[in-house]
């Protein structure tokens, strides 16, 4: 037993005799713990509940923005609301014609014998029926609409003439009810026109209505009869007086089933028995000439309807196998114009029997003699419904305007309303990936323009470009930065003495810390003139400094050991700063001269003239400079952890043998960390890839896909910034900048969960060695 | 002879070391470099410039007069000015000087850049003076004559202090103007749509007590009766204000007649010794921090995106702290260890590495159309269709941040709640105490630094971050603070001004990018020091606290 022990046991034995007996289960005292057992509990409870829904927070962030992606991909939903026969009227004749109005409350029917009837959408109860001047004894036997969304439209009538209405809804709100009271207004007086031969019925009618003139076209026995009214209006009275000018077309071979002028009013398509399409160019209002006339069907199959896609550019053609294609004229480089066909869409195997536009987006819809239905999307290329709602030919059909409800007469002589949720058509993972071949547009490219000023504009929205771009600018920043930080790392770590890692360390770190606007607005304002000034000098720096560097440091080598050793190993960093700074500022002084010297005294237009290469002033090369300045830190600290902390031995052991320090270094300590400094740069390219300000700031922001290091980018962060606030909420676009901010989020997340299990690894194997 | 010879010295490795070496330099200079760049410029811009005077007498141009300050030098080679049509004297490089002249009034612009090698005869006369105005920028030129209505109260040399004198009292006037203006009416406005508001309340409450409504009325009167009152009084300031006049000569010999009311400050910096000098350093200096922007931002102060800063970044603390705390407590200390938590952490890493912007997107997205219009919905109907937390502001741009810092927090606690060494936990269960105890008494106090390095570190990463609050809330000129004397004082559904979005606003929004430029270089150096200061306290604490933990281990 150890001496004094026996004491330490002879006074607590003395305590244990005095001290007075505590009952540990008294009433209080078991309160107490019954209290505190409880708060124990709850603080569990409290913290496991707050941690956890901390973190579901945080998962929040992915579901909610897949939420908000996933309504793009959806297909269309169709729903039938109402089916009723159609409701005969006093001296009605056939239905030629249907429209739905705005708010899908009203319904329009044209019938042959001129009259209006506007009907309730819902339940088929006329509202109203109005009629048309029809010239006594004539019957409608054409009509046409100018442009859906117009609402104008012009009727041939059997006697020749024609006459130009307009089917307009005025919205009041007596005692806060809607109420649309429809109307029809002539713009062009209420009295028929004659366009073609006296009596001699109109067959096929088209009308284009423009600011300077309104074109009409009809068909009858005696050929085709275009009339150009001109309008000229009054200064002072603004009225509008029409100035007729008849066409004379030259013959066309076949019999005209169909006529379509496109909104320019410069052409003139007519389909043709059988399977040919003409395109006549009325550009010459005097000698209108045949552009071709050519097959726009295969396999022999008839073109049964044909109508323009929104906008008047694109022809639909619908043939009796089931196929539509879509048309437009492509010009060349010499200015010829030439029918193209763009993409085909397949709804069944019965003919084609009625196509209608959307109003305000490029889809349409389409339905066949077997009573199938298809919702399409022309850009997108998108099919997003086909369904069987008849049972017999589908020939009359309306859509309306907001695309959201649909009009048919069945084959049983009823009418069949039904309501459509078609939300996003427009966007498909062909159209945000691959090519697209948009109208105007010469060939199929990568396009991203979201807005523009006109109304029937299609937004262009590939996400390609401005991956292209993040990637771009990513990797001229990781130029930079890469070789930059984990040189630097290497030599913080392995070479360099305690006391300047102490201060190094911090000074990096500080780096990170500074705020990206500032470097952006410095890459900006500062940065990219001073590079477009001194280019040459830049180019040079890249070259000047390393080799002034490495000259330095075989020169210290030739210095005589009393002067080599007054500088301690591991200040070589310090003694290279006047080196770094006496060169680069050498390289751009002789920025001047070098331009003189080498390029015609103005390296920019040296650029252009003579290598052809465009130069933006804030341009890659100036991202990648400010770019890689902020992520050097992030490759920096994490490659000199990596590093620092391979187990000192390894190296002692590879030294002790005679292995020089750099032998050493890159036989021993570098294989070891790789996996860190992989992740290193996993981690860094991460960040570039998500950086918003610098490239907002130092760049044009023009999404063009060109890898050319003197002009600009746009990229997926920068495009966030620029777009969100001026975005719709809900619209397609809003969610395509959504997706835009998954692809970052799933990129950087994936990036950097790859680089932390990469590092976990090395972590572990560390502690095993 | 070679000490040592190329092939030698170039086997053993040095060149690498050396470059390695080198790219630490780079790095070193660069951001130094950086630092000095936005010191100098930043600090520069406040000094009072000498007023120089010259002929610019080019070849083939009529000469003219250039009064103002040399702000930026630049070398220019021969041939590109050549090329642009300038003649060019006999040497390769010329130097171009910029020049603020001022007078946007007179001759449209504030700027010009002149070739310094035709500018002849400089002087600094001692009567050059620079008015800086409220409006139209600075005036550079000599004074004429002060006018009291349209009595002339004195010309020449003698007018001078009279001038002096007489802007003290307009801007004396002006203050009260202020005053009026921005806190009384301001209040009074306030009041009124709250009145209105209520009102609306009452009417879709579907109340029909006509009381209520007359209640309402009435207060709404007697305000208006008071708004009236001091419209009078503002009438009345507004015509003391614009009582005296003056009249500047310009270079070009044009007289410039300026209320002295519209004048911020008029100086003679030619005739100013040093220790005026620093002086009015200190003036502007304090103006910068303490004023409104005038002139869209390209003048004045940044006092309003100072404070919608330091609100932002109060707000996240508050918001981002004990969930980030709680959240560490959960991981480390209650959580079960294993793959799960494993994947967590590495999931709650990983999350600071997400791009900020897609911060803002889902800020935007959920916490203001999705939360903040149910909320409208639901407990501010009467402002309908007028959104209050339904649309961008300082409540959401503060959580969206709180959310973007919440790794940084869970990292820095976890780390230091994981340096603890278990016998003190240990110890404490020993002695009876619960965990909770433990947790609250021993653990989370010895904690506490490496929760203050986690916060500080997140509000350094706040203050600097600007993509998200793009979305979420900041504006370029916001007309009032998110703190102020009206009912309910602090503003949450207010949108605010910020640092980091003044500077991306001023240096690439702004009308006139060359008289903002020092004011950005000034703000980022605001900025810079700011965060500086906060990440090296960061790294302070941190150090610290290891030292102390190192102690506690032995």
């Amino acid at each position: 037993m150890v001496p004094g022990m026996s004491k330490v046991l002879e006074t607590s034995s003395a305590l244990e005799k005095s001290a007075p007996i505590i009952d540990f289960n008294s009433d209080a005292l078991r309160r107490h713990r019954r209290f505190r057992s409880v708060k124990d509990r709850l603080a569990r409870w409290g913290v496991a509940v707050g941690g956890i829904s901390v973190i579901a927070a945080i998962l929040l962030i992915f579901l909610y923005l897949l939420y908000e992606v996933l309504p793009l991909f959806k297909g269309a939903d169709i729903e039938r609301v109402a089916t009723y026969p159609v409701l005969q009227v006093e001296a009605g004749g056939d239905t030629l014609y249907m429209a739905i109005e705005e708010q899908s409350e009203l319904a329009l029917r044209v019938d042959s014998k001129g009259n209006l009837i506007f009907f309730n959408a819902k339940n088929g109860q006329v509202k109203q029926q109005l009629s048309l001047p029809v010239p006594t004894g004539a019957v409608i036997t054409s009509l046409a609409e100018a442009d859906p969304g117009t609402r104008e439209i012009v009727v041939g009538f059997s006697s020749g003439e024609v006459i130009v209405f307009k089917h307009s809804y005025r919205i009041t709100y007596p005692d806060d009810i809607r109420q649309i009271t429809p109307h029809i207004e002539y713009p062009y007086g209420d009295e028929p026109i004659m366009l073609g031969v006296s009596g001699s019925p109109i067959e096929q009618i088209s009308v284009r209505d423009g600011d300077d003139a309104l074109v009409l076209a009809g068909s009858s026995q005696a050929g085709i009869h275009v009339t150009v009214f001109n309008k000229a209006i009054d200064f002072l009275s603004e009225e509008v007086t029409l100035q007729e000018e008849q066409l004379q077309l030259p013959g066309l071979p076949g019999e005209v089933k169909r006529l379509l002028v496109d909104p320019e009013q410069r052409w003139l398509f007519a389909t043709l028995s059988g399977n040919r399409l003409a395109v006549l160019d009325l550009r010459d209002r005097d000698q209108p000439i045949i552009n071709s006339v050519l097959a726009v069907t295969s396999g022999g199959a008839e073109i049964t309807d044909i109508d323009f896609l929104l906008g008047g550019i694109s022809l639909l053609v619908g043939d009796s196998d089931g196929n539509i294609g879509q048309w437009f004229l492509l010009r060349d480089d010499s200015n010829n114009y030439s029918l193209q066909n763009v993409r085909n869409f397949k709804l069944g195997f019965d003919a084609i029997t009625a196509i209608v536009p959307e109003h305000r987006r490029k889809g349409f819809v389409a339905a066949d003699s077997s009573g199938h239905v298809g919702l399409y999307h022309a850009t997108a290329h998108r099919s997003l419904l086909t369904e069987s709602m008849s049972s017999g030919e589908i020939d009359l059909m309306a859509i309306s305007p907001r695309a959201n409800a649909l009009l048919f007469a069945n084959g049983e002589g009823e009418l069949e309303f039904w309501s459509m949720l078609n939300e996003h058509p427009e966007i498909s993972w062909s159209v945000l990936w691959d090519k697209v071949w948009y109208e105007n547009y010469s060939e199929p490219d990568y396009i991203w323009q979201s807005s523009a000023s006109t109304n029937d504009f299609e937004p262009k929205m590939s996400l390609m470009p401005l991956a292209f771009g993040t990637l771009k600018a990513a990797f001229y920043a990781m130029l930079l930065a890469t070789p930059l930080a984990i040189c630097g790392a290497i030599y913080t770590a392995y070479f360099m003495a305690p006391a300047m890692r102490r201060k190094v360390k911090p000074a990096i770190e500080l780096m990170e810390a500074l705020p990206t606007v500032i470097l952006g607005f410095l890459a900006g304002l500062w940065l990219a003139p001073l590079v477009e000034d001194t280019l040459p000098g830049i180019f040079a720096l890249l070259i000047l400094v390393p080799f002034c560097i490495v000259l330095f440091g075989f020169l210290w080598a030739q210095l005589p050991d009393k002067l080599r050793l007054f500088i301690p190993d591991g200040w070589h960093a310090a003694l290279l700063i006047p080196v770094v700074l006496l060169s680069g500022a050498f390289a751009l002084g002789m920025s001047e001269q070098m331009e003189l010297w080498f390029f015609n005294g103005n390296m920019r237009s040296w650029l252009s003239s003579e290598l052809g290469v465009s130069y933006d002033q804030r341009n890659a090369l100036v991202v990648g400079l400010a770019m890689g300045f902020a992520v050097i830190p992030t490759i920096f600290s994490i490659t000199e952890d990596a590093i620092f902390s391979v187990p000192k031995h390894l190296s002692y052991g590879s030294l002790a043998l005679g292995a020089t320090p750099w032998q050493t270094l890159t036989r021993v300590v570098l294989l070891t960390a790789s996996p860190g400094i992989f992740s290193a740069v996993m981690i860094g390219m991460g960040r570039a890839v998500g950086e918003t300000m610098i490239v907002l700031m130092a760049t044009g922001n023009t999404p063009i896909m060109d890898a050319n290091i003197f002009e600009g980018m746009r990229t997926l962060a920068a495009n966030i910034a620029v777009e969100m606030p001026e975005t719709e909420v809900g619209s397609s676009h809003y969610r395509v900048l959504f997706l835009a901010a998954m692809v970052l989020f799933l990129f950087t997340f994936v990036v950097n969960t790859f680089a932390e299990v990469v590092r976990h690894r090395l972590r572990k194997k560390y502690s095993s060695l | 002879m070679l000490r040592e010879s190329f092939s030698s010295w170039y086997k053993s490795g040095s060149p690498f070391v050396w470059l390695n070496a080198g790219a630490v330099s780079i790095s070193l200079v660069m951001v130094v470099g950086l630092l000095l760049l936005i010191g100098v410029r930043g600090l520069g811009h406040f000094w009072p410039n000498a007023i120089m005077e010259s002929e610019y007498r080019v070849p083939g141009q009529t000469e003219r007069l250039i009064v103002g300050e040399i702000v930026e030098v630049e070398e220019v080679s021969s041939v590109r000015l050549a090329e642009a049509g300038m003649p060019v004297v006999d040497k390769e490089v010329m130097q171009r000087d910029l020049i603020k002249i001022g007078n946007r009034d007179v001759s449209g612009g504030d700027f010009v850049w002149v070739l310094d090698d035709y500018l002849a005869d400089r002087r600094f006369p001692q009567q050059l003076m620079a008015v800086e105005r409220r409006e139209w920028g600075n005036f550079y030129g000599r004074l004429k004559a002060v006018y009291e209505e349209d009595r002339l109260v004195a010309s020449g040399e003698k007018a001078w202090p009279v001038m002096l004198n007489r802007i003290e009292r307009a801007l004396d006037i002006h203050k009260e103007i202020y005053d009026i203006e921005k806190h009384q009416i301001g209040s009074i406005n306030s009041e009124i749509e709250r009145l209105r508001l209520r009102e609306r309340g009452l009417q879709l409450r579907g109340e029909t007590d006509p009381r209520q409504y007359a209640l309402i009325a009435e207060s709404r009167k007697e305000l208006e009766l008071t708004y009236s009152t001091l419209e009078t009084q503002l009438g009345n300031l507004y015509v003391r204000l614009n009582r005296d006049r003056m009249i500047g000569v310009a270079s070009d010999g044009t007289e410039v007649t300026m209320t002295l009311g519209n004048i911020v400050r008029a100086y003679r910096p030619n005739a100013m010794s040093l220790m005026d000098k620093v002086g009015f350093y200190g003036a502007k200096i304090w103006e910068f921090v303490s004023d409104d922007p005038r002139e869209a931002n390209t003048e004045g102060g940044i006092f309003p995106a100072i404070f919608g800063t330091v609100m932002m970044v109060i707000l996240m603390s508050i918001i981002v702290t004990p969930f980030g705390v709680i959240a560490a407590v959960y991981l480390r200390e209650y959580a079960k260890q294993g793959p799960v938590t494993r994947a967590i952490r590495i999931a709650v890493n990983n999350l600071a590495g997400v791009p900020s912007i897609v911060y803002g997107v889902f800020g935007l997205g959920f916490f203001v159309y999705f939360m903040g219009s149910g909320i409208d919905q639901m407990f501010f109907p009467e402002a309908l269709p007028a959104p209050t937390l339904g649309t961008p502001g300082l409540l959401w741009a503060s959580i969206t941040l709180a959310l973007l810092t919440l790794p940084v927090v869970i990292v820095a606690t976890e780390e230091g709640l994981s340096r603890i060494p278990s016998s003190v936990r240990e110890g404490s269960l020993a002695l009876g105490a619960t965990k909770a105890e433990t947790l609250w008494r021993v653990v989370l106090p010895m904690s506490s630094p490496a929760m203050m390095t986690g916060l500080i570190l997140a509000v350094a990463r706040a203050a600097g971050e600007v993509a998200p609050l793009m979305l979420v809330g900041v504006v370029k000129l916001a007309p009032s603070l998110p703190l102020d004397g009206n009912y309910p004082y602090l503003h949450l559904d207010q949108k605010f001004m910020h640092l980091g979005f003044h500077i991306f606003d001023v240096g690439f929004q702004s009308p006139n990018v060359e008289a903002a430029r020092p004011l950005v270089y000034a703000t980022a150096l605001l900025l810079v020091v700011v965060i500086a200061v906060l990440n090296l306290s960061a790294v302070y604490i941190r150090n610290h606290l290891r030292e102390k933990y190192k102690a506690l281990e032995v």
